[in-house]
């Protein structure tokens, strides 16, 4: 018996749900993303439906009064987005999920985010486009919208699963980047990956970490909600505390009152990128199989990951030695690993559900123009399949 | 007891204020901090949440927590501050750019849901900071730097699109009656559930200037002229309605607040 059905037939005992009880469950990436954000300590959750992540609010409608937390529709992904950043502010744990244009709408209440440094985690299944597109299918070609998406000089990080299990860990990951780096923190699963089902061996309670926000513990008058501490990351009160702050998304000084100085303004940016940057390599998550002795790199992201290592797999039966890179952080770009493992190989080859290269381009300025990179596109909604990929490590290599 | 200014909620060393001569703003954010004054709220547990536009400017000029939101979304920033913790006094200002043009959606809704959020919406009929530009409620055949030959759409009734959305508390101000304007502010401030107070204010820079009262006092005379009491209002024979503006309470009824009613759905499922 597998232990897929093993675990079902554990699901309900005398018609009561004993899931959360249960250490291993079959279980679909987006129930796992919710699970996973309950792990996490999420309490709040806005969202507006949308295939394909609409499980992601159905679970959490369901989970989360009963563990004295809310879920609420929201009017639109606009408002989703905005709940849960003042959800945030007043000190919850907070997210929100949907696809490719409800991740559209998010963006410029994103920005503010980025710019109040509010701890918040977007969940975007990614759907096929432009537009409406192939709604039900998967791509992954959000990749620039997520880091460029809203308007002007800001960034954030993003996370990709390619699994059930990673949507479980990446998304407790996301909240504890979120909350120790004062910043949004995009998951960015694809359709695939959202709507597999695999076995999950649940954590045990403590068994991950979790982390929390830093708390302010001056005099309250001395609270300066943008005063970052040595670590770059200045605490955050909550509204209701004993601190009373300001947050704008007006460029503003250390006092959350807005300032339109020049060099207020340049202190500001930096400090957003520079904060990131400087924990760069904490936040930077890949990982690799089979590259210890390689002639074919492959780079990959959430679903084609698995195709990719079917397909290095096969190269090595076939006399080809190939490994996978799989990148689990995709801002920022882990452009150090990619190009230290590039210049080992002979040959890149990046798979990747879009027309345009989104990854490919990445990788491109990590190696160098002069790497013999191949690109495996594919972008009318159905999955890059290992076939595909050994055609371009067979090739020439 | 001396009466109430509202000093203890402005930043120190801030005056002047901004706004332009004659605007209303400075006199609706009076008679709020007042109310919060004679309703002693303390700065740790109210937050004042603004939008974008001469009324979104508001939160610089307070010690109360803040938030400055996006154009438009300023109500949905505060249905998740309020919906997380109830206990806290949430405050929206908005101008009728914010409150009912880009944020039409936002305002139905938060009527429909009733959250126990305080909207304020100063209304001086079009877009004062980019210039005077025809907004959600300038009235039909008014002229705005972006309808110089008339405005062909009509204006939202803000007050009646409040109470037909259901917030529990609906009002409508003019800032030539300033007391009353505190005492308005107070009964939605206290009113569980979402209430709406129209602050309806001249822009004597751009929408007076273009639609024939050019001095300050004439547009707050203009305003003063129109306004009938809302039960006086309602007496006015349909005809003789026409251009006057009903000035007061127009709603103020209990139906359970959003939290309220989320503690029943918590119950429930606590319970299964």
């Amino acid at each position: 018996m597998s232990a897929a059905s093993r675990s079902f037939r554990c699901n309900t005992v005398n018609g009561k749900d004993t899931l959360l009880s249960k250490e291993i469950r079959l279980m679909q990436g987006n129930e796992a993303i919710a699970e996973g954000a309950i792990y996490a300590g999420a309490r709040f959750y806005a969202g507006y439906p949308i295939t394909p992540s609409s499980e992601i609010a159905e679970v959490c409608s369901q989970k989360l009064p009963k563990l004295g937390g809310m879920y609420i529709q929201m009017e639109d992904e606009i408002a989703s987005i905005a709940a849960v950043i003042g959800a945030s502010l007043a000190g919850a744990k907070a997210f929100t999920a949907t696809s490719g244009p409800g991740f559209s709408l998010m963006q410029e209440n994103l920005g503010l985010a980025v710019m109040g440094e509010v701890p918040c985690v977007v969940v975007n299944v990614q759907r096929a486009g432009p537009s409406t597109g192939l709604a039900t299918r998967p791509a992954q070609s959000d990749i620039m919208q997520v880091r460029w998406g809203r308007h002007g000089d800001q960034t954030l990080i993003a996370l990709c699963p390619s699994s059930v299990k990673e949507c479980f860990a990446l998304t407790v990951t996301a909240f504890n980047f979120a909350e120790r780096y004062r910043v949004p923190v995009v998951l960015m699963p694809d359709e695939i990956v959202g709507h597999m089902r695999e076995n999950v061996e649940l954590p045990a309670p403590d068994a991950l970490e979790v982390v929390n926000r830093k708390t302010p513990t001056g005099h309250p008058a001395d609270y300066k909600p943008f005063q970052a501490d040595e670590d770059g990351i200045a605490p955050l009160a909550a509204y209701g505390s004993e601190y009373v702050f300001h947050v704008s998304s007006s460029m503003h000084g250390l006092d959350g009152y807005s300032n339109n100085d020049p060099n207020n303004a340049a202190w500001r940016i930096r400090q957003l990128h520079e904060k990131i940057a400087r924990h760069r390599d904490e936040i930077v998550l890949t990982q690799t199989f089979d590259t210890d002795d390689m002639d074919v790199l492959l780079v990959t992201i959430g679903a084609t990951t698995r195709s990719g290592r079917a397909a290095a797999i096969e190269a090595r039966k076939r006399g080809v030695k190939a490994g996978v890179l799989q990148l689990q952080t995709v801002w920022p770009f882990p452009d150090r690993e990619v190009a230290e493992l590039g210049q080992r190989a002979k040959r890149i080859v990046v798979p990747e559900m879009n027309y345009s290269g989104q990854i490919a381009d990445e990788v491109l300025k990590a190696v160098g123009p002069d790497m013999d990179l191949r690109r495996v596109n594919r972008y009318n909604g159905t999955i890059i399949n290992p076939q595909d990929i050994l055609a371009e490590i067979f090739d020439a290599a | 007891m001396a009466h109430a200014t509202g000093m203890k909620y402005l930043k120190g060393g801030i005056l002047p204020h901004m706004w332009c001569a004659g605007c209303g703003i400075g006199i609706m954010l009076g008679a709020l901090l007042r109310a919060f004054e004679e309703l002693d709220y303390a700065a740790t547990d109210t937050v004042v949440v603004t939008g974008i536009g001469c009324t979104g400017k508001a939160d610089d000029y307070l010690v109360t927590n803040a938030l400055h939101t996006t154009h438009g979304r300023a109500l949905a920033y505060a249905t998740g501050i309020k919906a997380y913790n109830p206990k806290l006094h949430v405050v929206v200002l908005m101008g009728d750019g914010d409150g009912v043009t880009i944020g039409g959606n936002h305002f139905i809704h938060a009527c429909r849901r009733n959250m126990d959020l305080t909207a304020i919406i100063l209304n001086n009929f079009n877009f004062g900071m980019t210039g005077g530009q025809v907004s959600g409620t300038t009235p039909q055949e008014c002229h705005t730097s972006t309808t110089i030959y008339g405005n062909p759409e009509r204006g939202f009734d803000i007050c009646a699109l409040a109470e037909t959305a259901g917030a529990n508390y609906v009002a409508r101000c003019i800032p030539y009656y300033g007391w009353e304007m505190k005492e308005t502010m107070k009964e939605a401030l206290t009113q569980k559930g979402f209430s709406v107070v129209e602050v309806v204010s001249p822009c004597p820079t751009h929408f007076g200037r273009r639609n024939e009262m050019k001095g300050i006092p004439d547009m707050l005379h203009w305003l003063r002229d129109r306004a009938v009491a809302v039960d006086a209002y309602r007496n006015l024979p349909e005809s003789e309605r026409g251009e006057r503006l009903a000035i007061g309470t127009f709603v103020s009824r209990d139906f359970p607040d959003f939290n309220t009613r989320y503690e029943s759905v918590r119950s429930r499922a606590q319970q299964g």
